[in-house]
């Protein structure tokens, strides 16, 4: 049952691609904030990704993934024409914004804050908003002004689009945090709520900024997963002092309310083995993509 | 031999066996089934027969086995289980057909399952296939969920003419049969790949890769035509004790542990998916899923404890797979049960607080309820724990289907052991009674199978 064709291949920063896989089930009942598992062959793990756009019509369903280890890399090597081997989602709750009542999401003030690769997840979300005329503020920081993705489609939703870079050489200089605390401190900015999505240290530090600020924050978590359906609890975060698994529960949580320090912790459990693999596949592909 | 000794059957060494994942049990030779079925008594009125949960015609079988005829035994065997062998892999016998024969009065009762199992290798060895399929009735069911359940219904549907579908949600079919019980006790490409595969050239449909309440919806599925939808989506959602450390770094449910290794094959070199096994570990529990994961952390090189909080008695895991698990050196803390993990500073396991267990009164199951010992604390040094409590069935169905009814342990509800609250929906398996045998579970899809036939042939007389 070979349907999961890669139709299109992107290049949207050093080691970031956008692609879109032929998946019909999938693009007709995604909603925002939902994620997908794919597996490149049939040895493959099963890679959970956020969905970023969809086309209906089409079938197609769009992912964006950072190459960072063995699997990844395998799924970039990739191209249009290759089919993945499985595709299933989507996975996970949608938003919870998905649910609430158009005029009062249109009277809120919305930051959305992504961090790296974080930035792609925030696409679908702003993009139905956008289709329903709510109006919202971004804040994308990346480690250096070549990392930064999406920069132009963004530029189509919002105004308001502010950028944070380590080095400083685009926008804010510092993390986005950072960026946000001088929007609201130091340019008059107001925000009612906080989006937060992107690697789990700039979330634990965003969403202690957005703490300390008074805004009501929503983070989508990245655990560690197999299933995606609840059945194994790999994925498990405690969230207000309660276990939950974020493939089912989430991944979205009460950003001020997630225990961060186990989150991290808890990913990087297989990091020995993984760094391993890491390096066993690049050898096998003579390191023809560098991590 | 005499009538009232069982033939021997031989297994893996222990000292080999550990060190890989193929089957433990070898099974009978040829010689040894015609002898082992010589011993059954041909009963009238076989004892054995009611207490096998779809009441396979046992001393028939195997009285040709005794003849030689193995593929006439196979055949008999189709006509009651999807899944001969598998059950005779897995069965609970001792607590089923094996109970109630009459030699085990004054001796060892036939080992029914064992030549179960001998027949249903042989027929797979030969490639025989009894699957008879009648002319096409032009009407679809759908059903949702691969495991044993799922199939026998999709099975006896295809077989009385149904148009059948399944959905299931991982990337591959089987259900437990695939991602739960390891290879070493039911090798998958040999015997569960082989059995979907028939399925599959009877005529059914897998597709892979649907969470049916996510990807789709049971009303989307009515939608694509189909007439009736029978859900076996099983009891997959693992328990947790709730208590303090349960988030450490190396705490796993059996669920995760077990599924990383079957159904990812972490096990093989070859596969992405990575496994962590410590160098002492501790799996809580005793049942089957216990056994499993305790026999399977052992064949990736750990020290393995048992964690019973009852003693061995009410271990509830088969018998065999605890005769197995001690050979193969796993180590029975009985009476214990663990209050803690303890971490290091870092936050992966280094022990558990545990506290000695003595046995009161029985309680509603029938068995002696453990009771603390106090100031019996003692702590136990491990690094690496691994729960295997049980499991519940996903909530993910009831939840996103309108008028299915499920209980509070998420059980779907049912009448007449498979009707649900919602119109053309039917119910089996794990799903509703909560986690219990593969052999109840095919059952259950069998009979379900039976009632939407009645469904759709009263649907289409009502509509005449
Ligand atoms: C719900 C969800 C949505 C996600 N969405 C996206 C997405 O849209 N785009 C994207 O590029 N990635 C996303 N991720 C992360 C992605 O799944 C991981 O990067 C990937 O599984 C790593 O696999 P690997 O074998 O290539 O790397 P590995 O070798 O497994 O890991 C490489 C490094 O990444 C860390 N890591 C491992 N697993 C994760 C994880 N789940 N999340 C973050 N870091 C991890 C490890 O600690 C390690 O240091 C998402 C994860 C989840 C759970
Ligand atoms: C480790 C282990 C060892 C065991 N050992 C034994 C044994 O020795 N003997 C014995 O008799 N029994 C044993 N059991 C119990 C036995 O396996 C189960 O009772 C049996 O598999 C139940 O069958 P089922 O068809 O109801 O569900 P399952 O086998 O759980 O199959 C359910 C299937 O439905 C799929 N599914 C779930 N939700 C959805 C959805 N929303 N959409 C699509 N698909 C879905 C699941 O992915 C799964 O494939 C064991 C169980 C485990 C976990
Ligand atoms: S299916 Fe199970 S209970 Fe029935 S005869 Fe076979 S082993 Fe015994
Ligand atoms: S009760 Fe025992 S001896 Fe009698 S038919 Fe059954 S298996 Fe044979
Ligand atoms: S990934 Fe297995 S339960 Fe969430």
């Amino acid at each position: 049952m070979a349907i999961f064709e890669i139709l299109e291949k992107k290049l949207l920063a050093p080691n970031i691609y956008s692609m879109d896989i032929l998946a019909p089930r999938v693009a007709k009942a995604a909603l925002p904030g939902q994620f997908i598992i794919l597996r490149v062959d049939e040895r493959g793990e099963r890679i959970p990704l956020t969905i970023c756009d969809t086309k209906r019509e089409e079938g197609r369903v769009t992912i964006v993934v950072q190459a960072v280890g063995a699997s990844t890399k395998q799924l970039v090597s990739k191209e249009v024409g290759d089919y993945i081997r499985d595709f299933v989602g989507p996975l996970g709750k949608p938003s919870a914004f998905v649910n609430e009542d158009i005029g009062e999401l249109r009277k809120k003030k919305i930051l959305f804050a992504g961090g790296g690769v974080g930035t792609a997840p925030i696409f679908p979300q702003a993009k139905w908003m956008w289709e329903r005329g709510i109006d919202f503020h971004i804040a994308l920081g990346a480690r250096t002004r070549d990392l930064i993705i999406l920069e132009e489609e963004f530029s189509k939703l919002t105004d308001n689009l502010y950028f944070a870079t380590d080095d400083g050489s685009y926008g804010f200089h510092g993390f986005v945090n950072a960026a946000i605390e001088d929007l609201v401190l130091n340019e008059g900015k107001e925000y009612d709520l906080c989006i937060i999505i992107g690697p789990m240290v700039m979330m634990k530090f965003t969403a202690m900024t957005t703490k300390k600020l008074g805004i009501p924050s929503i983070v989508s978590l990245n655990p560690i997963m197999v299933d995606g359906t609840g059945m194994c609890g790999a994925c498990r975060v405690t969230v207000g002092g309660e276990t939950k698994f974020a493939c089912v529960d989430g991944p979205e949580f009460d950003a001020h309310l997630v225990d961060f320090d186990e989150a991290i912790r808890r990913q990087n459990q297989y990091r020995e083995v993984e760094i391993e693999r890491d390096h066993e596949y690049c050898q096998l592909v003579g390191g023809l993509i560098n991590g | 031999m005499d009538r009232y000794t069982r033939t021997p059957i031989s297994y893996q060494d222990p000292q080999d066996r550990i060190h890989n994942f193929e089957e433990v049990c070898l099974g009978y030779t040829e010689e040894e089934a015609i002898e082992e079925a010589n011993r059954c008594l041909k009963c009238k009125r076989p004892s054995c027969v009611p207490l096998c949960p779809v009441n396979i015609d046992i001393p028939a079988f195997i009285a040709e086995i005794a003849k030689g005829d193995f593929g006439e035994a196979a055949r008999i065997l189709a006509k009651y289980t999807a899944l001969p062998a598998v059950c005779g892999r897995v069965c609970p016998q001792e607590e089923q057909c094996e109970k109630t024969c009459i030699l085990g009065e004054k001796g060892e009762a036939i080992a029914i399952g064992k030549l179960e199992r001998f027949a249903a290798d042989w027929a797979i060895e030969k490639g025989l296939k009894f699957g008879r399929t009648e002319e096409k009735k032009g009407h679809r069911v759908a059903v949702v969920g691969s495991g044993p359940a799922g199939i026998s219904c999709a099975k006896e549907l295809v077989s009385l003419g149904y148009e059948v579908k399944i959905f299931e949600a991982l990337h591959e079919p089987g259900g437990v049969l695939i991602y739960g019980i390891p290879e070493f006790r039911l090798p998958k490409e040999r015997i569960v790949r082989v059995e979907i595969e028939r399925l599959k050239e009877l005529g059914v449909e897998i597709e892979t890769n649907v969470v049916v309440g996510r990807t789709v919806t049971i009303d989307e599925i009515f939608q694509e035509g189909y007439e009736a939808i029978f859900i076996g989506s099983g009891a997959g959602l693992p328990v947790f004790m709730n208590i303090p450390g349960e988030n450490l770094n190396g705490v796993f449910s059996a669920n995760e542990f077990l599924t990383r290794c079957n159904l990812m094959m972490a096990y093989r070199k070859d596969a992405e998916t990575p496994i962590r096994v410590g160098k002492k570990v501790s799996v809580i529990g005793g049942g089957n899923v216990a056994m499993d994961a305790a026999r399977t952390a052992r064949r990736l090189g750990a020290e393995v404890h048992l964690i019973y909080r009852r003693t061995e008695k009410e271990l509830p895991a088969r018998l065999e797979e605890v005769e197995n698990a001690k050979e193969e050196g796993i180590i029975f803390n009985f009476l214990t049960n663990p209050l803690e993990i303890l971490g290091d500073e870092e936050g992966w396991v280094r022990g558990m607080k545990c506290i000695r267990m003595e046995l009161g009164e029985a309680d509603e199951s029938g068995r002696r309820r453990p009771i603390p010992i106090e100031g019996s604390e003692f702590v136990f040094e491990t690094d690496t724990v691994i729960m295997a409590l049980g499991t519940n069935p996903n909530p993910l169905l009831p939840m996103t289907t309108a008028g299915l009814q499920a209980d509070d342990k998420n059980r779907i509800k049912v009448l007449e052991g498979c009707i649900t609250s919602r119109e053309g929906v039917f119910a089996g398996g794990d799903n509703v009674t909560g986690s219990a045998t593969v052999i109840l579970a095919m059952g259950a899809g069998k009979k379900a199978a039976k009632a939407i036939d009645e469904y759709i042939s009263k649907k289409l007389s009502n509509k005449a």
